[in-house]
């Protein structure tokens, strides 16, 4: 009797279907386990409604029993049809998949599709279970939800605050911008100079000079082995130890003053007539912009070189020079003075930065200074060979020959190590200096409770700023890459 | 308890899933697992500190103890958590710990809105500020333009915020995690100033290089009071916390001691057999033994004992007991009879 | 003298005189360009600018090293039982390490290490609170770690497999049991507790159930796709029997002592942590890489989204969350212990970083080996364990190594959330009034900073020695 039947192509919708039975007996399926659940909380002595706890998968898990896996199973089960439906595309009246007719099973596609649900059902499931949970234990404990937490005072003091306004009576969203602000500072500050003595070292590591290879070679090692916060401590209170005392600080004369509770700048004081300066600042930008292409394009044409750095220094910080003398020099500086208490007064800046900023650059520059001297390795040495048989000397050749090619292998890693760099400005928490986690994950969290809410507005800060930062250095990556033609 | 059970699928009390009642009655749960579990603090010198044996000491520490001493009558059945600032409450909220006593100040909202309650005052305290000599500061009032070291999260920061406010006076705040940071701020003369609760002052002023060059000035910007905290909802353990320490303060006024507790047995005194169990049932109306105060007084001591011993003159704290003395001497610590 | 041997001598001279008849021997070269005096030329002062780089780089050195030097061993306090009888001591504390002003022994100005101090808290920086008379565990684990990862890191050592059978499955089985004491209460988890009450049999039941409905699925597909149910029915059995033996092994009363982790600290955490982060970081990065390169777009999704975003967040957040947040996430009643925590977090974090590190040796792979294994009839699995991984994980293992120093270093941060890792035992031992002193926390940066140092510094030797050895020419 069993005989084999061929079946023809394009004939499926006249054979019995064998994806109809599948749906039926996964859909039969769901809802034995749906009553298997409802016969264990009879077992269990509750009587409610049988189907309640698919309620409970939604809204507030607050426990894994077995009725509740009973439902999750048969909620994966009900995903089995729906794939299935999914994936017949002609029951929904598209072109179906013709050509299949054998096992379901052997559909590879479908057995994906079937597997992402389940994977999806599943962290559905997670979400769901932590969410219900952490309504219902924020309830139970009474401590409220949402953002409307942002507009109240926050009512504590931030000492390190240099752009945005900040007061006791601020509110809770400001406290999170001058955090953001601090985190901000220290990182593009911390990456710049990061990248500047990473180079230095870089360099140095290669040099032939052995002491200063050394040299550099001893630096990368002790700074890459011990670990960031040790150096945070170490940093932060030796050299906090070192400086002078706050009544007889180091006086830097023009400079300012330095002791232990940071650095006092003399503050610039605009007069009427300074907007000048800072217009003559604008237009020696753009000039240096114009005269950089209007260069470049006389060298490919002619060969000829200008001195485009020298012209934009002159440019750039010559002009505001002179908007400064011709409007009569309307600036003027206000010098920090002494009071009781150390210096008052000036542009100030506090010890938890210095020591941060210190750590910071001189532990991420460790690592920079290893990719600079991969990246350099990689470049072969021929072209350095050629670069001085052309009669270019050694500053040239590693500045127009070796850096420009070592950059295509230095950039990804590097864009690594900005990121790592902005993260780990976050370990100020240890040190006082107000950033995003110090001042928003920690004082705000504490002063109100709320720990989900600030920890999902810093967890998603950080991730935006590491996406824009890795989109910027993909950008910047795609501009240095090797032409290829 | 059985439907607690069944919500947890797989229990692991070694490292994995510890299954605490938190609305469950937490003395069945102490007596079952055989210990109490006390959150203190991560080493506050007289409170609640471990030395170089890894033993934990202290006046919250000795509170702890005397809990233990009641349930079990023997007062080293405890384990002890540190716990940050942070997450001190949430440690307690979710039974990771059955009585906090880690120098918590009592406030209305964290009684009221966190599901806590406070079982008394141990320790009446107030934030003071602490300067160097050499600065000539007589008066908080002369702190204008100061920078102050203080611990983040805690209600110091927010009572600097407001009494300097308060006053019209400049100031700069340095928040630190830890006080350990704070403490080593200050003494690299990083702040002018040092504030947290008063007896926070003394125990951090040892750690300082010349502790003779450090005053504490006179002002007392607020109220501290410090005391062990339970969950809310759970009274029968609520009154056995709060009645501990009442045992330990009557035990002073009537003047047992751990060295005449035994021949206080035998006094006629109706108030002391009371106490001690020789009269009348009190340890059964907590849930213990009626030996439970002796038990106490015998292996933890009375409040002056424990005190003396932590942070009293005698010690390298020396603090005097000012309003933590009996309210018979001009204090505030009053016990409600036993009766 | 007619040298014969000398080609180039052989210039037909005879008989001219001031014709030399051989080449004349080489001059020695000037003194100034050989031996030290000719290396220093040339190596530190060939130019101006190198001769003034080299006196700034020796000035530096000299500003940093010998103040160093007399800091941790000329200045420093060493010999604690022969100051104590000279200043009539009459035991060990912070007189040792004080001046006279501070109330020590030393004149004023004198800053140096501390020692003694080192040495009385040296057993709390390695085991932390662990009870004195249990230490023998701990040492045990510490042994049995060392000679399951020497051999290991040894290429000439044979039984490589075996080797790692036992780092991975065998030797945290048990450490676990060693450092917790094991016995923990197994009480089942599938049928209701009114019809059998909570108990191992329970346990053993439920697992049975649930073990005969993983092998009927496993069944059930099988006969689905056409293949022999055999095999698969076999590798959910034999997984399922593994795991139920090591939960048996943990439920086993074996007599020891249960320590719980509150106590732990100092160097076993930091080993704790680190270990557990990346054993437990190596599947699920594997998983994660894969996930990353999958056909599914769900897949690929969700594993995208996972590694960007522990990547894309501070440890320390991470820390955070675990210690504030994931007690709220949990039902009420149930919480893991506060080093689990903290566990959990650090092992999802380095996944995160594991998977990219494996995505490198995957990516590595030429096509070829791909498409080899699918000519062969392999599935997909079946490539990925018999094919790609063996050659991947290869790869990349001096970016295990790297990644594993960099979790090591990074354990540190657990301190911030109130654990006692190394660095957080000697912080925490600065509270201790007996030793406090201006030295003290010097003293006990620089020694976490030598211990550190050697760590990571021995680490990132072999794994450049691993990158050598198997750099077999494949570009």
């Amino acid at each position: 009797m069993a005989v084999q039947q061929p079946i023809a192509d394009g004939d499926v919708s006249a054979q019995s279907d064998p994806r109809f039975l599948l749906v039926t007996v996964f859909a039969a399926l769901a809802i034995l386990a749906f009553y298997l659940s409802a016969v264990y909380n009879y077992f269990e002595g509750d009587y409610g409604a049988p189907f309640a706890s698919i309620g409970g998968i939604a809204g507030g898990v607050v426990s894994i029993d077995i009725a509740k896996i009973f439902n999750f199973i048969a909620l994966v089960l009900l995903l089995f049809p729906i794939a299935i439906i999914f994936r017949t595309k002609a029951w929904f009246g598209f072109e179906g998949k013709q050509s299949y007719a054998g096992n379901v099973f052997n559909d590879s596609g479908l057995r994906n599709f079937f597997f992402e649900m389940l994977v999806m059902a599943f962290l559905g499931f997670v979400f769901w279970f932590f969410v219900g949970n952490t309504v219902r234990n924020l309830a139970a404990a009474n401590i409220s939800s949402g953002f409307g937490f942002l507009d109240r005072a926050a009512g504590f003091g931030i000492n390190f605050s240099p752009f945005i306004q900040y007061s006791e009576t601020s509110t809770y969203l400001t406290v999170y911008m001058v955090g953001l602000q601090n985190t901000l500072i220290v990182a593009v500050l911390g990456i710049i100079l990061a990248t500047l003595l990473g180079f230095i070292v870089g360099v140095a590591r290669l040099s032939t000079n052995f002491v200063i290879s050394q040299v550099a070679y001893a630096f990368v090692e002790v700074m890459r082995n011990i670990p960031l916060l040790l150096w945070i401590f170490i940093w932060y209170f030796s050299v906090l130890r070192l400086l002078p005392s706050k009544q007889d600080p180091l006086d830097l004369g023009p400079l300012g003053l330095l002791n232990v509770a940071g650095y006092y700048a003399p503050r610039p004081v605009f007069g009427d007539g300074a907007g000048w300066i800072g217009i003559a600042f604008i237009v020696g930008i753009i000039a240096t912009i114009f005269v950089a292409r209007w260069a470049k394009a006389r060298q490919m044409a002619t060969g000829e070189q200008f001195p485009v750095f020298w012209t934009a220094l002159g440019l750039i910080i010559g002009l505001p020079i002179l908007a400064l003398l011709a409007s009569g020099i309307p600036l003027t500086f206000e010098m920090p003075t002494a009071s009781r208490f150390g210096p008052r007064g000036g542009a100030r800046v506090i010890p938890e930065f210095l020591g941060l900023l210190v750590a910071l650059v001189t532990y991420t520059a460790a690592y920079i200074a290893e990719i600079v001297r991969a990246g350099i390795l990689a470049v072969n040495k021929g072209q350095t060979e050629a670069a001085n048989a052309l009669g270019l000397r050694s500053g040239p050749t590693l500045r127009l020959v070796v850096i420009p090619q070592a950059m295509r292998v230095i950039i990804p890693p590097m864009t690594n190590q900005y990121l790592n760099l902005t993260k780990n400005s976050s370990l100020a928490v240890a040190i006082a200096y107000p950033e995003l986690v110090s001042v928003f994950a920690g004082t705000a969290l504490n002063q109100t409770g709320q720990a989900v809410e600030i920890l999902l507005m810093t967890m998603l800060t950080y991730l935006t700023i590491s996406l824009l930062t890795a989109w910027f250095m993909n950008w910047f990556n795609a501009r240095m890459a090797l032409v290829e033609r | 308890m059985k439907k607690l059970m069944k919500s947890v699928a797989l229990s692991v009390t070694a490292l994995g899933l510890a299954v605490a009642g938190a609305q469950a009655a937490t003395l069945d749960d102490v007596k079952a697992k055989g210990f109490v579990q006390c959150g203190v603090s991560q080493g506050l010198p007289g409170f609640s500190n471990p030395d170089d044996k890894g033993n934990w000491t202290g006046l919250d520490v000795d509170l702890c103890r005397a809990i233990a001493a009641a349930v079990f009558g023997d007062a080293e059945k405890v384990k002890y958590t540190p716990l940050s600032a942070k997450e001190r409450f949430t440690a307690l909220q979710s039974g990771e710990v059955d009585v906090l006593s880690r120098n918590t100040t009592w406030t209305m909202s964290r009684d009221t809105s966190l599901g806590l309650n406070f079982a008394g005052v141990n320790y009446y305290d107030g934030q003071g500020f602490m300067v160097r000599s050499s600065l000539d500061v007589k008066s908080a009032l002369e702190l204008s333009g100061a920078s102050i070291c203080t611990n983040t999260g805690t209600t110091t920061e927010l009572n600097v915020a407001d009494y300097f406010r308060a006053n019209n006076m400049e100031y700069e705040v340095v928040a630190f995690e830890k006080a350990d940071e704070v403490v080593a701020a200050y003494d690299a003369g990083r702040c002018d100033v040092y504030t947290t609760d008063q007896s926070g002052l003394y125990a951090q002023r040892l750690k300082l290089t010349n502790p003779g060059e450090h005053i504490v000035l006179p002002e007392i910007i607020s109220k501290e009071p410090l005391g062990p905290v339970v969950r809310q909802g759970d009274d029968q353990w609520f009154n056995l916390v709060k009645w501990t320490h009442f045992a330990m303060v009557n035990a002073e006024e009537f003047g047992v001691t751990s060295g005449n507790v035994d021949e206080m047995m035998k006094t006629e005194n109706p108030g002391i057999k009371r106490l001690l169990g020789t009269e009348g049932t009190f340890g059964e109306m907590i849930g213990v033994g009626n030996d439970w105060a002796y038990n106490i007084i015998k292996q933890v001591g009375n409040y002056a004992e424990t005190f003396d011993r932590n942070v009293g003159p005698e010690t390298p704290l020396q603090i005097s007991r000012g309003v933590n003395d009996l309210w018979s001497k001009g204090g505030l610590q009053y016990a409600p009879p036993v009766r | 003298m007619a040298d014969t041997k000398n080609p180039a001598g052989t210039v037909p001279s005879a008989g001219i005189a001031f014709v030399r008849g051989e080449m004349a021997g080489d001059e020695p070269p000037p003194a100034s360009e050989v031996g030290v005096i000719g290396w220093v030329r040339k190596n530190l002062f060939s130019s101006i600018p190198n001769t003034i780089l080299t006196l700034l780089a020796v000035y530096l050195l000299w500003l940093i090293i010998p103040p160093l030097l007399r800091f941790a061993f000329f200045d420093a306090v060493w010999d604690t039982s022969g100051l104590m009888a000279e200043y009539n001591l009459d035991k060990p504390d912070r007189r040792l390490c004080t001046t006279a002003a501070q109330g020590g022994i030393w004149p004023d100005g004198w800053v140096g290490a501390c020692w003694p101090y080192v040495a009385t808290y040296m057993n709390q920086f390695i085991y932390g609170r662990y009870p004195l008379e249990e230490y023998w565990r701990v040492d045990l684990v510490y042994f049995l770690f060392a000679a399951g990862l020497i051999p290991m890191c040894i290429p000439a050592v044979p039984f490589k497999r075996e080797n790692v059978i036992f780092m991975i499955a065998i030797f945290p089985v048990l450490a676990f049991v060693l450092l917790t004491g094991g016995h923990i209460s197994l009480e089942g988890f599938l049928l209701p507790n009114s019809i059998i009450a909570p108990s191992v049999t329970k346990f053993i039941i439920d697992y049975v159930i649930l073990t005969a409905i993983l092998c009927a699925i496993a069944y059930g597909i099988a006969r689905g796709s056409e293949s022999p149910p055999g095999p698969s029915i076999r590798g959910v059995a034999v997984a399922m029997g593994l795991l139920l033996l090591v939960l048996l092994i943990f439920a086993v009363p074996f007599g020891l002592e249960h320590v719980e982790t509150e106590v732990w600290g100092g160097l076993l955490v930091t080993l704790v942590i680190a270990i557990t982060g990346i054993v437990a970081s190596l599947p699920l990065g594997i998983l994660l890489a894969l996930g990353r390169r999958s056909q599914m777009p769900v897949i690929r999704l969700v594993s995208v989204i996972f590694i960007e975003f522990w990547r894309g967040i501070p440890l320390i957040t991470v820390l955070f969350m675990s210690s504030v947040m994931l007690p709220l996430f949990l039902p009420e009643g149930v919480n893991f212990d506060k080093l689990l925590r903290a566990l959990i977090g650090v092992a999802l974090f380095s996944a995160a970083y594991m998977a990219e590190v494996v995505r490198g040796g995957i990516q590595a792979l030429p096509k070829g080996q791909y498409e080899g294994a699918m000519a062969l009839g392999l599935n997909y699995w079946q490539m990925i364990r018999l094919i790609i991984l063996p050659q991947a994980l290869k790869l990349v293992i001096p970016g295990i190594v790297n990644s594993f120093i960099a979790l090591f270093k990074d354990t540190t941060l657990v301190l911030i959330i109130g654990l006692f890792d190394f660095l957080g035992m000697i912080q925490s031992s600065y509270t201790d009034s007996t030793w406090a002193s201006p030295v003290q926390s010097l003293t006990g940066y620089l020694f976490a900073a030598v211990i550190f140092w050697l760590f990571c510094f021995s680490m990132s030797r072999y794994s450049i020695f691993m990158e050598r050895r198997l750099d077999t020419g494949h570009r």
